[in-house]
């Protein structure tokens, strides 16, 4: 038997099933790890004793054959979910010391199929970001280095600790959010798969709000199929979000049939971006190579909005956040910082409590919706968001999924681009449409650049077709053989 | 019409009004919390309504369907597309920083309503839009020498602004229009209208132009909490904005508070200090989409409301315009009077309804139609004794006192005290024969042309039976006799 955190959730779940070990001595392991990955401060807050005590109350469901399908799974959480009474950040310093007094759907979703929390991953603060350098609680290392160099890198973001403790198996498997990117980019940074389920398919309730019409909360894994048995233990209707959309959660698994003949799949000609270097190109064409050869059909394929993608979601979400973010006053939780008035205390509390990249959002939001601006800025965007998503439609109408790249570089330096905010949203560039059109997309693993990092594949679906996309990204998974380890661990 | 003479000429007041009325609904627009008045603070909030991180809005639809009955009763479009949008502002009684609330797209929009005015005569105004908004919560200054506190009770509760059109021109068409739409809100059941807990508030709206001239520059009275005080601020406001008009001053378009205690008015914002509430469709919300079968069920339910009551109570019993619009102003009088008036003589029974029985409802502190001693079934009795001879008019009204001290039937009381009324006419023809052979002197006078004398003749009568000869009768023998 390998090393209990080497397994896939999968092989975690049939070994649990089998009695081959129980959930306590799976979660212990992982707690071990955990704390033997620090070095990466993946995590903003662990909580090993509930963990462990979450384990033994696992195996004694197992025990009365009340096993649910993540039943002994140890999974670690992005501090973006209200965990109930465990201190929720969103990686931010304004939140300090707020402790929920309830649990978020799709956590809650998680422990009622059986999985253990192992912590409280940390991210960008709140989840603005593509590098997890603007977390207040400090970036996150990659566990992954170049060939031949220490320097650490970003593991992306937002969801930056949760793709790190997955790749660094701390986790079998981790939630991250996703509003433009934030699961698909750090998955492909860290060399895991990541989903991001169509909006509406998860609940967003109890979940940290950035930009509410495009979050959406996803698994992050080590195999597509653990992503597949792992959304099903997240995703549902909620009728405490409006936007919870009530259509049945299928066992996705039974779609992943590795049966890809006739597919067809859509080669949108806009994702060649000048300036892309020319690995990403190569594992995309790579990525073509290996369908084709499993039967599926390349259909080349238009989205002729796709270059206004990035400024419409750089105008929508800072306008939703700008709104959103407005709840932390000082009032009612979280940070204080006095003032003589009103106005002071929200100034003083606002200005420490947010770091650089959240005021310069809020700014922005702010800016877009203010009288006079609000036609040019914010209505154009979603006029234009509405076309990004017309020019899928149409897309779907041709094909059945959309092959692309899923970031256009591979993990970059701590601290790169920090002073240079374009070049950093620049990261989402492949992400974005399909986050303003609602529509699910996974990042797959598809093999190592030139300098030995790992580069990611995206596939994206029709509205919850997320079978259809596991099924497709098993396939490029199988062909592309990824089993490389990160250096924390190998 | 209030026209107002100025030194330089005369000036007409532009009056619009933006009324807040916290719709009946068990919870709040967006939260499942309690929505009781006068609860122990922060005891009705919601992790919704505490804005906790995360938390989302789901819309109430009982609040919709008080919001779109309201529409129907002010004869209003109703939308069956609206949108909720944020309206963004800072305070420390609003959690989200933003009110969401209804901005291009409200639930109902334009509609009339009827005001019935002092001299019986009616006019219309125009209802612009109704919209479905989120109270903030109540800040408490008077508590702690430095900080204020806060109650979020009211955080959340869903208000309708019912804003009108600029068509009212005194203080008094806005009094009418006030205690008509409050009438309606009670009737539809849809606000308690209660202004003196806050379940209806007016924002004003006042302007001064020449007579015939295009509107002038207005400014906005927040939150004035009665109908006499909306009545005050208008005055107050008319004469101070002529004043600077006058003097060839300029209004200032801004936000205004009335001091009811001092009787004045300052101000609170002008338009440069203005918000700019960056209003955008809230997107945790879908748009909210009506169903046209949804409305008209609605509007097949509908009460019927005091317009269309005040006419049938013209048309079916014959009752002047004035008495039919004291009757239907309020749903719980209009029902008491249609009690009381079935198989009896309408006009009869409205003078008691409107005449004694409110006269004794208004000097007796605390009552009202539900807990009067002398209730419908009652009254009708009295009036049954009126119209069957029992007893006179004016007995009825001595009756009547004695029922509302004591609470019995008047037929109880007519035996108690022996105030039947004598209509049997062999004992009234032996006395009115006594008195014409006991006083030959007036009956000559009387024959001799002095008409008048009849009255002394029934006075003597009435007298001679301690007033319970039935006076019809008694003038008939006397004439029968005398001519």
């Amino acid at each position: 038997m390998s090393k209990l955190t080497h397994l896939s959730l999968t092989e975690a779940r049939d070994g649990l099933a089998k009695g081959d070990f129980s959930a306590r001595e799976l979660t212990q392991a992982h707690v071990e790890a955990v704390e033997a990955c620090r070095s990466l401060n993946a995590f903003i807050t662990e909580t090993p004793e509930q963990a462990l005590s979450g384990a033994d109350a696992s195996d004694e469901r197992r025990r009365k054959g009340e096993a649910g399908v993540l039943e002994g799974i140890p999974l670690a959480i992005k501090d973006l979910f209200c965990t109930q009474d465990v201190l929720t950040t969103a990686g931010s310093h304004i939140l300090d010391g707020f402790q929920p007094q309830y649990e978020s759907t799709v956590s809650a979703n998680l422990w009622a199929a059986g999985a253990v929390m192992l912590g409280k991953t940390n991210l960008d603060e709140f989840a603005m970001g593509s590098s997890n350098m603007t977390s207040y609680y400090g970036g996150v290392e990659n566990p992954w280095r170049r060939s031949g160099s220490n320097e650490p890198l970003v593991p992306g973001g937002s969801s930056g600790g949760s793709a790190a403790a997955v790749a660094a198996r701390c986790a079998l498997g981790a939630t991250g959010t996703d509003t433009g990117g934030s699961i698909r980019q750090p998955a492909a940074f860290c060399g895991i798969v990541g989903m991001k389920p169509t909006y509406g398919r998860c609940s967003r309730w109890g979940t940290v709000a950035f930009a509410s019409s495009l979050d959406q909360a996803g698994p992050m894994t080590r195999t597509v199929r653990d992503a597949a048995i792992m959304l099903r233990g997240m995703a549902g209707h909620d009728p405490k979000d409006s936007t919870s959309v009530d259509t049945p959660v299928p066992d996705y698994e039974a779609a992943m049939t590795g049966d890809v003949r006739g597919l067809k799949v859509g080669i949108p000609k806009e994702y060649r971006i000048d300036g892309t270097p020319a690995e990403i190109d190569a594992v995309w064409k790579q990525g073509i190579e290996w369908l084709k050869a499993a039967g599926a059909e390349m259909v080349d394929i238009s989205l002729p909005h796709t270059k206004y993608a990035l400024p419409t979601y750089y105008i929508i979400a800072p306008a939703e956040a700008s709104s959103n973010l407005a709840r932390y006053d000082g009032v009612r939780y979280g940070l204080r910082v006095p003032g003589e008035t009103l106005d002071d205390m929200y100034e003083a509390t606002r200005g420490e409590g947010f770091g650089a990249e959240v005021k310069r959002r809020i700014l922005i939001g702010a800016y877009v919706l203010s009288a006079g601006y609000y036609d040019a800025y914010y209505n154009k965007a979603r006029r234009i968001r509405t076309l990004i998503a017309n020019d899928f439609k149409a897309a779907y109408e041709k094909v059945d999924v959309v092959l692309t790249p899923t970031a256009p570089s591979a993990a970059f330096g701590m601290g790169d681009k920090m002073d240079d905010p374009v070049a950093m949203y620049l990261n989402d560039v492949f992400t974005v449409p399909a986050s303003l059109a609602g529509l699910p997309g996974i990042s797959v693993p598809a093999g190592l650049s030139g300098e030995g990092l790992p580069l990611g594949l995206q596939l994206l679906g029709q509205p919850f077709e997320e079978g259809t996309l596991m099924k497709v990204a098993e396939v490029l998974e199988t062909a592309a053989e990824f089993d490389a380890l990160p250096q924390i661990i190998s | 019409m209030t026209i107002i003479e100025g030194k330089t000429g005369p000036w007409e007041m532009v009056i619009g009004l933006e009324v807040h009325a916290q719709v009946i609904a068990n919870s709040k627009l967006f939260s499942g919390a309690a929505t009781a008045f006068g609860a122990e603070p922060n005891s009705q909030v919601s992790l919704v309504d505490a804005a906790m991180p995360g938390m989302l809005p789901v819309i109430n639809e009982m609040a919709v369907e008080q919001a779109v009955k309201t529409g129907l009763g002010l004869n209003a479009k109703i939308n069956l597309f609206s949108e909720f949008e944020r309206k963004n502002y800072f305070y420390a009684d609003l959690p989200q920083g933003y009110q969401i609330s209804q901005f291009l797209h409200p639930i109902v929009g334009e509609g009339t309503i009827i005001l019935d005015l002092e001299d019986g005569k009616t006019r219309e105004v125009g209802i612009e839009r109704l919209h479905l908004e989120q109270d903030a919560g109540k800040s408490l200054h008077d508590q702690h020498p430095t900080m204020s506190y806060i109650d979020l009770n009211r955080s959340g509760v869903t208000l309708m602004e019912i804003v009108s059109k600029p068509d009212m021109r005194s203080a008094e068409e806005a009094g009418a229009y006030l205690r008509k739409l409050r009438s309606i809100l009670r009737y539809l059941g849809t606000c308690d209208g209660n202004m003196d807990e806050g379940s209806m508030r007016a924002d004003v709206n006042l302007s001064m132009r020449r007579p015939g001239e295009p509107f002038g520059t207005r400014t906005e009275t927040k939150n004035v909490n009665s109908i006499r005080f909306v009545q005050q601020s208008i005055e107050l406001e008319a004469k101070r904005q002529v004043a600077i008009l006058e003097e060839g001053g300029t209004i200032d378009q801004e936000t205004r508070l009335f001091d009811a205690s001092k009787g004045t008015s300052r101000s609170m914002r002008s338009k440069e200090e203005a918000h700019d509430y960056r209003y955008f469709p809230d997107p945790d919300l879908l748009p909210l989409k009506i169903d046209a079968a949804w409305v008209e069920s609605l509007k097949k339910d509908l009460p019927e409301l005091p317009d269309a009551k005040k006419q049938r109570f013209i048309d079916e019993f014959g009752l002047p315009v004035y008495d039919a619009g004291v009757l239907v102003a309020d749903q719980e009088t209009a029902a008491f009077y249609e009690t009381v008036a079935k198989g009896r003589d309408p006009k009869l029974t409205a003078n008691w309804v409107i005449g004694d029985y409110f006269g004794a409802l208004n000097r007796t502190s605390g009552a009202n139609l539900g807990n009067a001693p002398v209730d419908a079934a009652k009254l009708g009795g009295l009036i049954d004794l009126i119209a069957d001879g029992t007893i006179s008019g004016r007995t009825a009204k001595e009756v009547f006192e004695a029922m509302w001290e004591s609470g019995k039937d008047a037929a109880a009381i007519v035996e108690e005290k022996g105030l039947k009324q004598i209509s049997d006419t062999g004992a009234l023809e032996g006395i009115v024969d006594q008195l014409i052979a006991d006083n030959p002197g007036q009956v000559e006078q009387y024959k001799g042309g002095n008409a008048k004398l009849i009255g002394w003749f029934v006075g003597q009568v009435m007298k001679a039976t301690q007033g319970k000869a039935n006076p019809g009768m008694v003038n008939q023998l006397l004439k029968k006799k005398l001519d």
